[in-house]
């Protein structure tokens, strides 16, 4: 099952929540605000480290550069929207809303 | 009653996971609603209470001062529409100081691990 994660780590536990509730090696993917969790140097990385070590976590590119993410925290694997629908397609979706 | 009214093969397995506290949005009373909707269908359905989504559970909720309808007394017809998996998370539980008899409807604790095998299990997945 893929979870889908839109807020921030820094306004809101979804993601964490997510990754509590996510199977071992269950995929994780941030869209909209949800991608401020990728950010290379933030106080949340050692936490996002640690979902990583149990999941494959993606982020949508066009919302990292909206953002101006820029560098991402090491692990995390970058999607285009094509990379979002075949994630999709190849799972069933959870989101955390 | 058509097949797809009693279930039949049409019958699905539905999981509702609540994780919003009651109140400070819909999300909450929607959720109860869209499960007591969804149960006249006969679908199989299972709810989870994560993260804020406990205190939706708590008795004596007294919204006479807030101007909401209470909606605590509706979870009494989870009962009538057969919908009787209703797990709480440990954790979010603990975290929260509450215990079982804070609840206003019986409820089974379960861990994060057995929420997400559960999940994994159902035709869908609905979050609220």
């Amino acid at each position: 099952m893929l979870h889908l994660v839109n807020k921030s780590p820094f306004s809101n536990n979804a993601l964490e929540e997510a990754a509590r509730f996510a199977s071992k090696g269950a995929p994780i993917l941030l869209i909209e605000d949800g991608v401020l969790a990728a950010r290379a140097g933030t106080s949340f990385e050692p936490k996002l480290a640690r979902i990583i070590a149990d999941h494959p976590v993606y982020a949508l590119e066009p919302d990292l550069k909206a953002r101006a993410v820029g560098k991402t925290a090491p692990g995390v694997q970058l999607v285009d929207y094509a990379g979002f629908v075949e994630l999709v397609e190849k799972n069933k979706v959870h989101s955390w809303v | 009653m058509s097949d797809e009214m009693e279930g039949g093969e049409n019958r699905k397995k539905i999981m509702f996971i609540m994780r919003k506290a009651p109140h400070g949005s819909i999300y909450s009373y929607e959720g109860l609603e869209t499960v007591l909707i969804t149960a006249a269908y006969e679908q199989d359905m299972t709810m989870a209470f994560v993260g804020d989504g406990v205190f939706a559970l708590l008795k004596g909720q007294d919204t006479s001062s807030i101007g909401i309808k209470g909606f605590i007394k509706t979870y009494g017809a989870l009962e009538d529409y057969d919908v009787n998996k209703i797990y709480v998370d440990r954790q979010s539980m603990e975290e929260r100081g509450l215990t079982l008899d804070d609840f206003a409807i019986p409820v089974e604790v379960k861990q994060a691990e057995e929420i997400a095998a559960l999940m994994e299990e159902q035709h869908a997945t609905i979050p609220y």
